[in-house]
């Protein structure tokens, strides 16, 4: 850790470890993204990748990767980020490894109001997204009021949660059984998360919002980290205790709910990106930064594994995150359990 | 203010003076009243309306007629229920006193979805088609996951945060492996998702035949622990100190809970959220004695499984919701309900 002072009054603290960490993820996901390009049906070799991102590509190559691949593999990174973002405020929140949007159920309600729109519907894909946009919003803001009571406290917070979750999915296992059988496949297939045929349509609206969002949510970092010694402290300190966890929950929420409309609820990577961020940089703050870059890189190298195990559009995304995070939570406790920690 | 209101459950803590141990016990048989008239309703009541004469005439003079076979089948279906009812209660209350975990249920240690994943092999990879068939693959899978979240969990030293990071990695794997087999395969996916909302619509006679022997023995089971529960809810040092065996306790819980869910969850699906909430609702007036709890919990999880299937046969009439539906759809305002009310995260 070092302290920064510019000869104006300004300061900031630096840690180290946590600097080179992001600055490592993101050169991870860079390097993964130009490999994820360049993989597909038609092969083009990181060389011409790079120098067709840089503009100096043959026309096909120009095709293929600006109007096909690069928006998906924009749409990922965007994604992975908002939900490693979104998953390290709602754990930092509620003060619970567990507290992520998966288990809150703001995924199910995404879920929920996209299957409205397939299932009662038969929407467009760019309804489905709607639907989910909402469905989500609504769903944080009904867990958000139904846990008010005289502020949100941390365990209170992720039981509503975990209610709501049951209250959604209860709905949408009738409205899958509702479904005819076409509608129900294609239900599926969201409800995993996929990044397949997602394109420029997909990237704007999750850019300007994590232009938005990222800066706000940055700015209230150093407050929720003194948040995490409990409320009291807070006050103590000078926090705006109740300020602070409604724009950073808001901002979670959206974020979430964004990312879920453009891709589905991608299973764990809101869950696991800031544990493994944790584990990177050794700071038991809620690490924002290296959350949100561990969740972009999480899913595009995830994106490529299932492009390159499986073959284009045959599995989505979704299925190997839910693998992966299972096999790294097991890992996570054989290792733990060989050192004694848990 | 962020503090919650004094915890109300302190003054339940003490030990329960004898005229409150009268209560309880009026309780109980008040609770069993209920259930009997949940049962009642449960055989009575559905698409066909039946009067209590019918309903007497089916049960003990039954004679083949239209109305004796409706009650006939609504009495396996009744039996089935209170059955499940008892099992996911049980299980439930096992499993968050030996997690200290509020949040315990079958589904967050996994074994909902290890059954739900073997189905889904059986109907996908071996064909079967019928209940008949893939029960027992249900229960092998809730028992390989029950087992394998145990051994992960450390046979020796199981603490509750490895227990809960055990299963919810399993369920993770597992539901990407389910979510990759609905996806490439629509025969399974149709089958799945009729059977992954929970209902006692499909209950047979030889259903209940199949599965009642781990039902019961994983009542007996569990009902036993209640004294070894107790000891362990004071801390494994304090538990160890009163000369408890903490690792069979474990071994033990572990075992009834997986026989409780297992079969449950062969018989009609993951009904996910009885065994989470009846138990909260029992502790939030017995207090923490699993000698009451217990009790409590096996008989008012089937009051609420049937009263929900009741609920659901008649709001969709001529059709019906699943009980599973019926059961989230109560349960989570009840939940949300009695998490606002007072704080119920310390067991």
């Amino acid at each position: 850790m070092k302290a920064i002072r510019t000869r104006g009054g300004l300061s900031f603290r630096l840690d180290v470890r946590t600097a080179v960490v992001v600055a490592v993820l993101i050169v991870a996901a860079l390097a993964a993204s130009v490999v994820l390009i360049g993989t597909g049906d038609f092969y083009i070799p990181t060389a011409d990748v790079i120098r067709t991102l840089l503009g100096n590509g043959d026309a096909g190559q120009e095709f293929i990767i600006n109007d096909l691949r690069l928006p998906r593999v924009l749409v990922g990174l965007l994604v992975g980020a908002a939900l490693g973002l979104g998953g390290a405020i709602f754990q930092s929140i509620s003060r619970n490894p567990l507290g992520s949007p998966d288990i809150l159920g703001l995924g199910q309600g995404s879920t929920a109001g996209a299957l409205i729109m397939i299932v009662l519907f038969q929407g467009t894909a760019v309804q489905v997204a709607g639907g989910a946009l909402v469905g989500g919003l609504v769903t944080g803001f009904a867990i958000y009021v139904l846990a008010w009571k005289r502020g949100v406290h941390g365990f209170r917070f992720v039981l509503v949660g975990i209610g709501v979750s049951a209250f959604v999915t209860a709905i949408n296992g009738y409205l899958l059984t509702k479904a005819d059988l076409v509608d129900a496949a294609r239900a599926v297939v969201w409800m995993t998360g996929s990044l397949n045929g997602r394109d420029w349509d997909q990237v704007w609206p999750l850019l300007v919002l994590c232009a938005i969002l990222v800066p706000l949510v940055m700015t209230y970092a150093r407050p929720l980290r003194m948040l995490e010694m409990g409320d009291d402290v807070g006050y103590a300190l000078g926090v705006p205790v109740e300020r602070t966890r409604i724009v950073l929950m808001g901002s979670a929420v959206l974020l979430t709910a964004a990312a879920t409309a453009a891709a589905g609820p991608v299973a764990f990577v809101a869950l696991t990106a800031p544990q493994l961020a944790k584990r990177l940089t050794r700071s038991p703050g809620p690490n924002l930064m290296p959350a949100m870059f561990m969740g972009a890189t999480l899913l595009i190298v995830a994106d490529w594994a299932s492009q390159r195990a499986f073959g284009a559009d045959q599995l989505p995304v979704g299925v190997v995150t839910g693998v992966l995070g299972g096999i790294y939570l097991l890992w996570l406790l054989v290792i733990e359990r060989k050192a004694g920690r848990i | 203010m962020l503090v919650d209101s004094p915890p109300e459950a302190s003054a339940e803590s003490a030990p329960a003076p004898p005229n409150r141990r009268a209560i309880r016990s009026a309780g109980l048989l008040v609770s069993v009243c209920v259930l009997l008239l949940v049962v009642v309703a449960s055989i009575a009541v559905g698409a066909k309306q039946m009067s209590l004469d019918q309903v007497w005439h089916g049960l003990f003079q039954d004679t083949g007629t239209y109305g004796d076979v409706v009650v006939g089948e609504r009495l396996s279906r009744t039996l089935l229920g209170v059955l499940v009812g008892v099992a996911l209660g049980l299980a439930g209350a096992v499993l968050q006193a030996l997690t200290r975990n509020p949040l315990a249920d079958p589904g967050l240690l996994g074994i909902n979805l290890g059954a739900s994943a073997a189905v889904v092999t059986a109907i996908s990879f071996f064909g079967v088609t019928s209940l008949s068939g893939y029960v027992w693959f249900a229960f092998a899978g809730a028992a390989v996951v029950g087992a394998a979240v145990y051994a992960l969990g450390g046979t020796r030293n199981a603490t509750p945060v490895r227990l809960a990071l055990a299963g919810t990695a399993l369920s993770a794997a597992l539901y990407g492996y389910l979510q990759a087999v609905m996806i490439t395969d629509n025969a399974a996916l149709n089958k799945m998702r009729f059977w992954t909302v929970g209902s006692l619509a499909s209950a047979k006679t030889e259903t209940i035949l199949q599965v009642l022997p781990f039902l019961v023995v994983g009542i007996v089971l569990a009902l036993g622990l209640a004294r070894p529960l107790n000891a362990m809810a004071m801390g494994d040092d304090t538990a160890r100190a009163l000369g408890a065996h903490l690792n069979r306790t474990r071994a033990l819980s572990m075992a009834a809970a997986t026989l409780l869910c297992g079969a449950a969850t062969a018989a009609c699906g993951p009904i996910m959220f009885v065994g989470l909430m009846v138990p909260h609702v029992v502790r939030s007036f017995t207090g923490p004695d699993m000698r009451w709890i217990l009790p409590y919990a096996a008989i008012l999880s089937p009051v609420l499984l049937l009263g929900a299937d009741v609920i659901g046969r008649v709001v969709a009439r001529p059709a019906e919701l699943q009980v599973g539906i019926i059961t989230a759809l109560i349960g989570a305002p009840v939940f949300i309900f009695l998490v606002r009310r007072r704080r119920l995260a310390q067991l």
